[in-house]
């Protein structure tokens, strides 16, 4: 097949990464008293971008 | 509980990606082999991603999450005991013989091996195993959708009542999948089986985070489980979050009731919210009250034990990424059926049957055209599930129907060199009319004779439905067994020459040598089952 996957799964969780990361430094912090005061988004959405780009730089390298 | 613009993108990307996938995929499309197949030529390590996902699909989504929360970990034994020593033999054994006959399909598998008339019965019983399977993911996810009563905003603004969400639900999830299913084939399915691999991952990594920090880690989970299950834990991604939803302390719960649009008939309103944890009582359809067992006492909806927990513990976000990560495990689930439907249907039938000397694009289209054509069958068995009351119930009926006669005939075929196409075809006929006897002169505890069984007579009761339908697959995979060896041995043998390639026995085994010792199926297969057999001792 002509598409590597992991472009489009780089891609879709770099950009996923970024945008729960943007929003967890803008958003309000009483949103996170669900999650036990914890600003899971900035967070996870930082691990997601992480993982996105290792799978762009595993796709660049073939 | 409202959804929140992010929430909005955050699903909006992924379905943005999701077709995108399919329609680039559309350009590498071009041979009936490309669409059904994916080529044949996807690397190992997508198919078995793919593999997880699709045994990773929204009924075991909710449904191990449910039974972790009912049984506790112990469920855990359904792949310990159950699917991996299954899937270690399957690889070891049956594989390497089905994919080396080359065969396209289960039902021309069976047409290498037996005859054609072993093969049409099979394509038509598995045609509507696997439209009954994806209406079935259709109808689950709609209805979750309208209890949880999260995508209700839209609607009200339209001022329309909130039972088009169902029908919404249907058509929308119906047409995604068509899109790229219909553009890329197999290879879309796939492609999109690994996103959704990793976006469940995504997903519940952090809610089993957040539920476990809750709960006060491994020892405070422990502790507050009720006595009667066992303590030893394992942290399996998908069963996990059943317990901590039985141990978690509903403290904030008051103010997700005070949220607009939370409240409502027949959903997690304030009153039916006091379960156990965070599982609400499970409250009837039709009538609007909490169900109740011989006893009386309210009966926990486990089926919403993941859905509350992402409620419960993710804020606007976090919360979109989790709903994307359940609506993509359902849809995946569609698509691998679709895709099964279309290969059958346009080999094993029309092939077969209907049109059989036609160019290679008249295959791909009619491969298209049977995408459609499954789907909106799909959507028809959508609204006939909803006549069952659990999911599991109707699907394992199907199964009982289809799959444990085919099980007896593969195994008598692939290891018994002497059956028979005549004693296949009657095994698995004898075999699928006993699983209707079975199931037209039983019935379970409770259930009205109809579809659920006992339309004959009511030989005998079962405990449940789900003890019903397991007798059935037994009885079903049996009489098979029993008829396809009797058949076999008053019929005349097949030439051995004609079974080189499709019988154990008859087949030169694959050797494993050239790869590194590490890379070999053998080594891998024994090195899986030591650890099998450590997880079964000590957390027996």
């Amino acid at each position: 097949m002509g598409l590597d996957i992991r472009v489009p799964i780089g891609l879709m969780f770099a950009l996923l990464g970024v945008l729960l990361s943007g929003y967890g430094l803008v958003s309000d912090r009483a949103i996170y008293a669900k999650s036990l005061g914890i600003n899971v988004n900035l967070g996870w959405g930082l691990v997601l971008l992480a993982f996105g780009i290792v799978m762009l730089l595993l796709a660049r390298r073939r | 509980m409202t959804l929140t613009s992010i929430d909005w993108l955050l699903m909006f990307v992924y379905f943005a990606f999701v077709l995108g996938v399919g329609f680039t995929l559309k350009r590498y499309t071009r041979t009936s082999k490309d669409f059904f197949l994916a080529g044949r030529a996807l690397p190992a390590w997508v198919c078995g991603l793919a593999f997880i996902s699709a045994n990773l699909g929204a009924q075991e989504i909710i449904g191990m999450a449910a039974s972790g929360a009912k049984y506790g970990i112990a469920t855990s034994h359904f792949y310990w005991i159950g699917a991996i020593p299954a899937m270690v033999f399957l690889g070891i054994f049956m594989m390497p013989y089905y994919y080396g006959s080359r065969a396209r399909s289960v039902p021309e598998y069976l047409r290498l091996r037996f005859d054609e008339k072993t093969r049409g019965f099979n394509a038509i019983s598995f045609a509507l195993m696997t439209v009954f399977s994806s209406g079935i993911s259709m109808y689950a996810m709609a209805k979750l959708l309208q209890i949880l009563h999260i995508f209700d905003a839209p609607f009200r603004a339209l001022g329309l009542p909130p039972t088009y969400l169902f029908h919404v639900s249907i058509v929308a999830s119906a047409i995604i999948v068509l899109l790229y299913v219909f553009a890329g084939g197999l290879s879309s399915a796939i492609y999109n089986e690994v996103l959704q691999f990793f976006l469940i991952v995504a997903g519940f990594v952090p809610l089993v985070y957040l539920g476990l920090k809750d709960v006060g880690g491994w020892s405070g989970l422990r502790a507050t489980l009720p006595t009667a299950m066992p303590k030893s834990l394992f942290p399996f991604l998908v069963i996990m979050p059943g317990l901590i939803a039985l141990a978690a302390h509903p403290t904030a719960r008051a103010t997700l009731q005070t949220t607009p649009g939370y409240a409502g008939a027949a959903s997690i309103s304030a009153e039916t919210t006091t379960g156990a944890g965070l599982i609400p009582y499970k409250v009837s359809d039709t009538t609007g009250e909490i169900v109740r067992d011989q006893n009386g006492r309210p009966q926990l909806d486990y089926d919403l034990a993941v859905p509350v927990m992402l409620l419960h513990y993710f804020p606007a976000g976090l919360l979109g990424l989790g709903l994307t990560a359940l609506l993509a495990s359902f849809m995946s689930g569609m698509a691998g059926n679709v895709t099964a439907f279309n290969t059958v249907w346009t080999y094993d039938i029309y092939q077969a049957y209907i049109r059989p000397k036609a160019p290679d694009a008249h295959y791909l289209w009619m491969g298209r055209m049977a995408t459609i054509f499954g789907i909106a069958a799909s959507v028809a068995t959508a609204y006939v599930a909803a006549q069952f009351n659990n999911i599991m119930d109707i699907l394992q009926l199907v199964f009982a129907f289809v799959n444990a006669p085919l099980l007896a005939t593969f195994l008598l075929g692939m290891f018994w060199k002497r059956t028979t196409g005549h004693g296949a075809f009657a095994g698995l006929l004898c075999g699928t009319a006993a699983a209707a006897v079975h199931h037209m002169s039983t019935l379970a505890e409770g259930a009205a004779p109809g579809i659920k069984g006992g339309l004959i007579t009511v030989a005998h009761t079962y405990y449940s439905e789900m003890a019903q339908n397991f007798w059935t697959a037994i009885v079903a995979w049996t009489v098979c067994f029993v008829v396809t060896i009797a058949v076999s041995l008053a019929t005349r043998p097949h030439p051995e020459d004609s079974l080189r390639g499709l019988v154990y026995s008859l087949t030169e085994r694959p050797r494993d040598t050239a790869a590194a010792w590490y890379a070999r199926p053998s080594v891998l297969a024994v090195g899986v089952l030591a650890l099998t057999a450590l997880l079964n001792v000590v957390f027996f």
